[in-house]
Parts: structure tokens; C-alpha cells; sequence
């Protein structure tokens, strides 16, 4: 049997404490951020993506905290982002017990960090996170150098955003993912700006072009409403992984459904 | 009796998630190159994370390669975790050619990214094992999954040794190998949910003995 796909679960923390609602009777504390990653772990998630959404460095005290305390309860994969922009940031998540970090924001204005990260520590552990958003095009040659996509009857590129999806880059997406892998990134997280919270499914063309013309994994995010929308990302996408937020924290689709859900049409899950 | 686990410090990778995962079994680890204390114990971790040159340097250098040989001649339980399981290769590829521990007769080698696809395999694949009643698989069952990150395989030269088979792409390779007191996992166990933890327990157990 050849490797599965991957379904994770991210929680946004901040202070510690998972910021989205959650909606889990069996939890005594639903927003506490190890007693929610030990219950995925039960329930068969594959990995877990913590992201610190307040990411200061005077706060990064109670993130080590946070990633030494999960490690001692959860036994499965775990990666880190939120705000780290040095070698020194990097080495005190991983020495604290995070499987992997991931960056973002840094990489793009310091896309040395890649190949400084990647040296010390190893590829498998430096992920890059990109936000992307569609920027349409009456043609092709509209674009300059970008990497213009035929969606539909319309063409577009995807654009690069920094600072929590605020600050437009003009980079290409599809670029900026090879150069990252080239500099030595070993997976990318992969965020449709224009998908995220609507629940209506990932950016399957998004996805797809970069499964497509890059060597290492993809975890798809953004958009997952429900499972035909995980099948989709994995089947027409690509993704190596699915990444999704609200519809485990408000259970509205348990992980286990999303896992027998995707089995049942020949995707190799670990049940 | 407190039982006395070593792992094994030789500056290669993340120590912590495998002495976290003992200390949830009630083991309080050694995290640990003092020859005496990995002598002493009543079995032993090879962990390690990084290229199999630095790692066999780095042991040199901490004169760690005769204390091995030496819980190997002793019988004492050992058990090597992903690049600790390529060091007890014969010999290793990676970056160049380097002489392993020697331990388990074989070579490590790279994937064929002509007939795996994406290198490294990240993720988790699921192991069949070749003897259902060995002590380490306890309480697993056979095809279980386990999470794995590597670019590089054992190939052991006896077939005796490989204990649990995982295919990645085209290629079948030996994910687990064991030889009288000795195992070792190409995966994670420390990061494979309940039967990695199993797994650990099984190696307490057999320390215990």
C-alpha cells in the first residue's frame, strides 16, 4: 500500500488557547489547546497545524509552553507558525517539540531563512505557508511574467499575501512555491485567500497547478465545507493533504466521517 | 524496581518527543553520552534525525561506537529509530560513502525518485509484518500505520532480519529489522498515535525481562 492522504486539523491559538469556537460536549474546556489536540489525536488525525494569530515575540513564551506542554499528550505530528522570523525563533519551536515550523510572512521578506532553517534542521521541517489570491485577467498576456491559469471562461493568477492575508505582495504564487521548494522548503501549505471561510470547497485549480509542478507535498487549505469538498481537493487537487478548521472544532463533520467518507471512494486513509 | 532507559545524545535530532512518550508510559529516560549510565541501563535508544556521515562523526567523537558494540554484545535491548536505524547498517550512502555500526549486515541507500514519485516519503504508511509473534509488535495489528519521514532505506543482506515490510511507490522496503536484542524502526513511533505508543511499551517490557 503506498503512502495516505493526510487530514489536519488547524487550530489558531492565541494566549494558549484556541480562538474559534468550539463546539465538543465531551471536552471540559473547549478552548484549551492540548485537551482539543489529544481528542484529534483519538479521533485519527493524521498531523495537527497550530498557528499563533497574535505571533508577538513578547508572547512567544506562552506558544513554548504550549508546544512543550502538547508534546507530552499528543503522539502524533505537529507543526508550528505564527510569527517566527529568525534561525533562533525556529530552533526554540523544534527544541520545545514541534515536529515542523512554518513560515509565511518571513520568508518573504527574508527568503534566506528557508535554506539557514533547512541546513540546520532539515527540509522535512521547514514549511512554507502561502496565502493566495486570484487576480483575473481579461488575457493571458496581461500578466507579464505571471503564471496565468484558463478557469473557466476566465484567466487569472494567484497573488502572494503577507501579514495574515493584509498586505498584497505582487508576487505569483505559483512562482514564489517553486522558488521555496528550490531554496529548500520540504512541504507547503497552500491557502486560498479567496476560499478560506467560505465553505464552499477549496481552490481545486489553485491546488492542482502547484500539486502538479512541485516535488514536495501539499496541504491544501481553505474552503472545506464538507467531505465531497476533501474527496475534491484530494481527487481533482491533488493535495498530498487537507487542512480544515471549523468543521471539526464545531463537529459538524468528525474526523472519522471525513476518513470513511474519503475511503469509500478509493482515497487511501489511515482508519 | 525503576527501570533505567538511555537515549542515546549524539547532538542528531529532536530527543524530547521519544523521552516525552516514554515519560507518558510512567518512564523517566536518560537523555544521555555518558558511556557509563548507557552501560548501566537495562536498554537502550538510538535515536537520531540528520545525515548518516555527521551522525557517524559525532558518535566518533563522543567514542559512543564501542559503548554500542558493546550493549550489543551484552544483549542488553536496543532499539534504533529512523537514522538510528541506518547507523546499525554496514554501511551508509548518503552525501558520500560511510562506514555504519555494522551491526545488522546490509546498506542504506536513497529512494529511486523514478519509482516513489516525491522524496522524502512524508507520512503515514502502514507496515506488514513477517513474524506476528515477535515481542515488539504486541498488541499492533499487522498492517498497521505509522508515520515515516525519510529519504533513505536498509536494505538488510540476510532476510532474516527484516521483521515489518512498507512499499512506498515501487519500492518495498524493510521498515522494520531485528536481530536477537536489537529492533529498530524506520518510522516515528514517538509520532504514531497509539500503536507507536504500543510499540514503546513493548521495548519497556522486553527491558523489564
Amino acid at each position: 500500500m503506498p503512502l495516505t492522504k493526510r487530514i489536519i486539523p488547524c487550530l489558531d491559538v492565541t494566549k494558549g488557547r484556541v480562538v474559534k469556537g468550539t463546539r465538543f460536549i465531551n471536552l471540559r474546556d473547549a478552548g484549551d489547546a492540548i485537551e482539543l489536540s489529544a481528542f484529534y489525536d483519538e479521533q485519527g488525525a493524521d498531523e495537527l497545524v497550530f498557528l499563533d494569530i497574535t505571533a508577538s515575540s513578547d508572547k512567544r513564551k506562552i506558544l513554548i509552553d504550549l508546544v512543550e506542554r502538547t508534546g507530552e499528550q499528543v503522539f502524533i505530528p505537529f507543526t508550528v507558525g505564527g510569527g517566527l522570523r529568525t534561525v533562533e525563533d525556529i530552533k526554540e519551536i523544534l527544541r520545545a517539540g514541534a515536529d515542523k515550523i512554518s513560515l509565511n510572512t518571513a520568508a518573504v521578506q527574508n527568503p534566506k531563512l528557508i535554506p539557514e532553517g533547512a541546513k540546520i534542521f532539515g527540509s522535512q521541517c521547514i514549511v512554507t505557508a502561502i496565502d493566495a489570491k486570484r487576480v483575473y485577467v481579461d488575457s493571458p498576456k496581461l500578466a507579464k511574467d505571471n503564471i496565468v491559469i484558463k478557469v473557466g471562461n476566465n484567466y487569472c493568477w494567484w497573488e502572494v499575501y503577507i501579514n495574515g492575508g493584509r498586505t498584497p505582495t505582487g508576487k505569483d504564487a505559483i512562482l514564489w512555491g517553486e522558488e521555496v521548494t528550490k531554496l529548500g522548503s520540504g512541504e507547503i501549505l497552500l491557502t486560498s485567500m479567496d476560499c478560506d471561510g467560505t465553505k464552499n470547497g477549496y481552490d481545486l485549480e489553485l491546488t492542482k497547478t502547484f500539486s502538479d509542478r512541485l516535488d514536495v507535498p501539499i496541504i491544501a487549505s481553505g474552503g472545506a465545507g464538507d467531505p465531497n469538498h476533501i474527496i475534491d481537493v484530494f481527487k481533482i487537487g491533488k493535495a498530498d493533504a487537507s487542512l480544515a478548521a471549523s468543521i471539526f472544532h464545531y463537529n459538524e463533520y468528525p474526523i472519522p466521517i471525513v476518513k470513511e467518507a474519503c475511503n469509500k471512494v478509493g482515497i487511501l486513509m489511515r482508519l | 524496581m525503576t527501570l533505567n532507559i538511555a537515549i542515546i545524545d549524539y547532538e542528531m535530532g529532536n530527543l524530547k518527543s521519544i523521552y516525552k512518550c516514554l515519560k507518558h508510559l510512567n518512564i523517566e529516560a536518560k537523555i544521555t553520552d555518558n558511556p557509563k549510565i548507557i552501560l548501566d541501563s537495562d536498554g537502550v535508544i538510538l535515536p537520531g534525525v540528520g545525515a548518516f556521515g555527521d551522525a557517524m562523526m559525532h558518535l566518533k567523537e563522543k567514542k559512543l561506537i564501542p559503548i554500542i558494540k558493546k550493549i550489543v554484545k551484552d544483549n542488553k535491548p536496543l532499539f534504533g529509530i529512523c537514522l538510528g536505524l541506518h547507523l546499525l547498517y554496514s554501511k551508509g550512502f548518503e552525501m558520500g560513502e560511510f562506514e555504519g555500526l555494522d551491526i545488522i549486515q546490509g546498506e542504506v541507500i536513497i529512494f529511486d525518485k523514478s519509482k516513489v514519485g516525491k522524496i522524502p516519503q512524508i507520512g503515514w504508511n502502514n507496515v506488514e509484518f513477517q513474524n506476528d509473534s515477535h515481542f515488539i509488535i504486541q498488541g499492533v495489528p499487522n498492517n498497521s500505520y505509522f508515520y515515516f519521514v525519510h529519504s533513505f532505506y536498509g536494505i538488510p543482506k540476510n532476510e532474516e532480519n527484516v521483521l515489518g515490510l512498507t512499499k512506498y511507490g515501487e519500492i518495498e522496503f524493510c521498515s522494520i529489522v531485528s536481530k536477537d536484542n536489537i529492533i529498530a524502526t524506520q518510522f516515528h513511533p514517538e509520532k504514531s498515535s497509539k500503536y507507536g505508543i504500543q510499540i514503546y511499551q513493548n521495548f519497556i517490557n522486553y527491558c523489564k525481562k
